[in-house]
């Protein structure tokens, strides 16, 4: 590691008692959600960590508990360090604090991940689908929720799936 | 057939109404740009110079649906996008056909899944679809050929 980006986690890592890994020069914070919008924002005004790279999250239902993990890329810019923060947050109404107090662009980062795991940031300013249509309902990338295929056609089971299509009558 | 012989003479040859509107409107047909996902690459190299489609009448493509007769669904369409498809067809005036561009169009492709709508057939009625990820330049071509010799098989009554 770095020693630029040694004296940011250490600081992070004696104040908030959280764990950093490393693995391949690539360092993980593991932070709780609570404390994270903190974290993040002692790194942006005292570590110079100014570029919000990414805000995604992934869902490891059912290895895992807690379902999702939160996930923040920082960087900075003045001192080329790029940092990943975590943040793990279980399955019944998941929240956490909006980063946008920090980064306004973590808007659309946070309207994305809402959209797509169901997971409610406070304090957001707008927070609406942005990927799926607005009356949408569920949340498509979370591992609970269903493909949504349709079967494929062969000639002994066509009759039965035009059936089902829209405008059955159209079609020959 | 006497008065043809005396008639091209001059210069007047006979046929019927159905033949001379179909065969205006088959060498005047003017796509609607609809181009959406990596197909829509394949119909512009189609409309330049190399596969020139100016050549069989479709001099260009008007992006409004007001001024068009031929949509030309090119790539796939997202459950989102799908009212908008059929708010735009509507919009086109009479007579007006539907070529489905490349499998997506068809029947949804690749992307068997909650966002792709499984062919443009369910939003809009299709006239030819014409198969291949992205199908080729002649193949589109091809396709538009199919539909021009569909429309000159169209009668008085099916007119709109």
């Amino acid at each position: 590691m770095n020693d630029t980006l040694q004296k940011a986690v250490s600081a992070i890592t004696e104040k908030y008692k959280v764990e950093a890994t490393e693995f391949r020069d690539e360092v993980t914070l593991v932070t709780p959600p609570e404390k994270t919008i903190e974290i993040l924002q002692v790194l942006h005004d005292e570590h110079a960590f100014d570029l919000l790279l990414d805000l995604t999250a992934v869902d490891y239902w059912p290895e895992e508990e807690p379902r999702f993990h939160i996930v923040y890329q920082i960087y900075s810019m003045s001192t080329n360090q790029l940092l990943r923060l975590r943040a793990p947050l279980s399955g019944n109404a998941p929240a956490i604090a909006t980063a946008e107090r920090v980064w306004p662009g973590a808007n659309w980062y946070e309207r994305e991940v809402w959209d797509m795991f169901g997971i409610r940031f406070e304090g957001s300013s707008d927070l609406r689908r942005i990927i799926m249509p607005y009356e949408w309902e569920g949340f498509p990338l979370r591992k609970d929720y269903p493909l949504g295929y349709e079967e494929v056609q062969f000639s002994f089971n066509k009759e039965e799936i035009m059936t089902k299509k829209p405008h059955p009558e159209d079609r020959s | 057939m006497g008065i043809e012989q005396k008639a091209g003479n001059m210069g007047v040859v006979t046929t019927t109404l159905e033949q001379v509107v179909n065969w205006s409107r088959t060498n005047s047909m003017w796509p609607m740009l609809f181009g959406l996902a990596c197909c829509a690459i394949e119909m512009m190299s189609a409309q330049a110079s190399n596969y020139d489609m100016s050549r069989f009448g479709m001099e260009l493509m008007r992006a409004s649906p007001r001024q068009s007769d031929l949509m030309i669904v090119a790539g796939r369409v997202s459950r989102k996008m799908a009212p908008v498809l059929r708010q735009l067809y509507d919009q086109m005036p009479d007579p007006k056909w539907v070529i489905a561009m490349g499998d997506c169009a068809a029947c949804g492709g690749v992307f068997n899944n909650y966002a792709i709508v499984q062919g443009v057939d369910e939003v809009v009625p299709v006239d030819v679809y014409v198969a291949g990820c992205p199908p080729r330049p002649e193949a589109l071509i091809h396709g538009i050929m199919t539909l021009h010799e569909k429309v000159k098989k169209e009668k008085l009554k099916t007119w709109a």
